[in-house]
């Protein structure tokens, strides 16, 4: 280990320190993350330059893949911080040591999807005029560029509170945890409003998408985190130690759980008025989409990750957290990708009770293919998070050196 | 020689002013019954007026199809080379609707319906989606960011992106790569003093004019007959309306 401090959130016994430089190990890994941003940079250059022509999105169906990817990665940035906030809020003292590769994660994210969101968008140039002046602040948009950039402002100084040993730091660190707090809420309730209030769609204009992204939250980013402390502490052979596995293993279903309510609750509701039984229909028992949802959202991205951490049969077994966060992932992605794309593909109503039909895909559910270009985008913000990660626990004492003593 | 010059000037103002008459008369007598006067460029937009068009369906034996060409010809959308159906633009359609109940069927030409409460102009973070103080709601192209946001809020799917690079364009209705666009009720027209494109290719069927002026003929119509709006259930108080719908 190259140089250690003492943490200031717990006792004095714990030893944080770089990842040591694993040779081929690390850099190996560094190079999948750094190829996946060129490739995302090559993507951005091609639709940049063409035009939006040569991917697969239209006029029907105005955000795709990047926006999937994009959303999946600032929604679990949220949730990725919750580890940080058990530990400073609730006073958890296995998350805290924990915390500040949570913040890390966290911001790391965020940044990834913030960046695949500015990439995919018409117009970059004219962002500028955005930092002149004209902001809307009507639009939630406008408030999500506020929650988003006063997330990182937080995260940064509240990683500060728990790596700075002089007394104004120790003193706000539980403050900040609370704002931290109170500020995810905010953000990705924030982001689920950008749906919950679009009157034009059948599928959005329903406020629970803002709890139901909260909680979508909990499961993506903790997911995640239990994905990125697994490996880097096998690949670092640190010990992790079995108290915290054995929380997020309780902590993981209990978010989905909560998703699975408000998902619940979200289409009970919608089935109760006439007007939205159409598009329920076609999301429900119709095809692909119903599909990707009991098969993908629900049966793979919900109950199997639940048999696998709930049940007997895989105690306080890593393999069993790995794959069920894996599951987790890949449930959320198509969950955001059935709101995202399958809210767009139902046509609006213009006219209830009428059949209608134009050369403008008036009446008849729109297609939507992603194009090569759009998933490296979308893979080259992922990779984006994860070189942030890498050089952040290169650079800065992020990890402890070993865990299962103090749990 | 002051004489001269008095009797000069007014020769020449009397000369003037028949010939203009005449003039006005014989090439373009709609042009008397036009109710949008000319705007001096230096002059603000107020909200005393609310521009606003008033379509006669069953006035329409085209279904509006005069009326999409007008627009197409005059603002240069509907033939983007590299854009496939779904990603070319479309300022106006012609939507067939049929009852489901009845059967009855009619076709209406569906475009921006410039919306007192836009909700494209609510979501857009730049506020380059925007509604002028005269009712009509259009894009600055200067500084929309391309985000698609008002597409998603519109209720009319009346918003387009440009999906490639353009040249030749109309220099009244410039488009740009990577921005939304929609009618803008021909903003460059009224502000001239003259109708809107599709105003002029469907005289009979389509009504423009101020709905704040009790007296202007779109107000007298609507008083006197009435005027659907498309999803009055969103409460937009949309500055289009239908008659025959």
């Amino acid at each position: 280990m190259s140089s250690e401090s003492i943490n200031n959130d717990v006792s004095k016994k714990i030893i944080y320190c770089e990842l040591e430089n694993n040779g081929i190990g690390f850099w190996s890994i560094f190079t999948f993350f750094a190829v996946l941003i060129l490739l995302g940079i090559g993507a951005f250059n091609y639709m940049h330059y063409h035009g939006h022509y040569v991917t697969g999105m239209n006029n029907q169906i105005v955000w795709g893949m990047p926006h999937v990817f994009a959303i999946f990665l600032i929604v679990s940035a949220s949730g990725a911080a919750n580890i940080a906030t058990i530990g400073t809020v609730f006073g958890k003292k296995t998350y805290q040591p924990l915390g500040r590769l949570s913040l890390l994660l966290a911001g790391s994210l965020l940044v990834g999807g913030l960046i695949v969101l500015l990439l995919d968008l018409g117009k970059i140039s004219n962002v500028i005029e955005m930092a002149k002046g004209s902001i809307n602040f009507k639009s939630i948009f406008a408030w999500n560029m506020i929650l988003y950039s006063g997330f990182i402002a937080i995260i940064v100084v509240y990683l500060w509170t728990m790596m700075d040993r002089i007394k104004s730091a120790k003193s706000l660190y539980r403050p900040l945890g609370i704002a931290n707090m109170v500020w995810r809420f905010l953000l990705t309730m924030g982001t689920g409003s950008i749906f919950g209030f679009l009157v034009a769609r059948q599928y959005y204009d329903a406020a629970i998408l803002a709890p139901l992204f909260i909680s979508a939250s909990y499961v993506f980013g903790t997911a995640v985190y239990s994905l990125l402390i697994i490996s880097t502490f096998t690949l670092t052979k640190r010990d992790l130690g079995n108290a915290v596995i054995k929380r997020l293993r309780r902590s993981l279903p209990l978010f989905i759980t909560a998703v699975l309510f408000f998902e619940f609750v979200r289409h009970l509701t919608n089935l109760y008025a006439t007007e939205h039984h159409g598009v329920e229909s076609y999301i429900l028992s119709g095809d692909m989409f119903s599909l990707l949802f009991w098969f993908g959202q629900i049966i793979i991205g919900s109950i199997l990750p639940m048999i696998l951490l709930w049940g007997p049969w895989f105690k306080n077994h890593t393999l069993a957290l790995v794959s069920a966060s894996i599951l987790a992932i890949i449930g959320g992605f198509i969950q955001l990708y059935i709101i995202i794309i399958g809210g767009q593909s139902y046509p609006l109503i213009l006219f209830p009770n009428a059949e209608i039909s134009s050369l403008f895909a008036d009446g008849v559910f729109n297609d939507y293919s992603a194009t090569l270009s759009e998933y490296l985008l979308g893979f080259g913000g992922i990779g984006i998070s994860f070189c942030i990660v890498m050089i952040g626990m290169k650079i800065f004492r992020m990890l402890p050196t070993i865990l299962d003593e103090l749990s | 020689m002051n004489n001269f010059d008095s009797y000069r000037r007014n020769f020449l103002s009397i000369v003037g002013i028949t010939a203009g008459a005449a003039a006005s008369v014989t090439l373009a007598p709609n042009l008397l019954l036009r109710e949008a006067q000319a705007k001096p460029d230096d002059e603000a937009v107020t909200d005393a007026k609310r521009w606003g068009l008033l379509i006669n369906v069953d006035k329409l034996e085209d279904g509006g199809d005069a009326c999409i060409a007008a627009c197409k010809k005059e603002h240069g959308w509907g033939d983007d080379p590299k854009s496939n159906q779904a990603q070319d633009a479309q300022w106006v359609r012609k939507v067939k609707v049929t009852e489901k109940l009845t059967g009855h069927s009619f076709s209406l030409p569906v475009m921006c319906q410039h919306c007192e409460t836009a909700p494209c102009v609510d979501v857009c973070p730049t506020g380059a989606s925007m509604k002028r103080a005269d009712g009509i709601v259009q894009v600055n192209k200067h500084i929309c960011i391309g985000c698609r946001y008002c597409m998603m809020a519109c209720p009319y799917k009346a918003r387009s992106f440009v999906h490639e690079t353009l040249v030749d364009q109309r220099p009244n209705s410039p488009r740009g790569k990577g921005t939304v666009e929609s009618c803008n009720l021909c903003v460059h027209r009224i502000d001239k003093g003259e109708n809107p494109a599709c105003v002029d290719s469907s005289p009979d069927a389509i009504v423009f004019g101020d709905l704040n002026d009790p007296d202007s003929t779109i107000s007298k119509e609507l008083e006197q007959n009435g005027g659907s709006q498309i999803r009055a259930d969103l409460g937009l108080n949309t500055g289009v309306r239908y008659q025959g719908i």
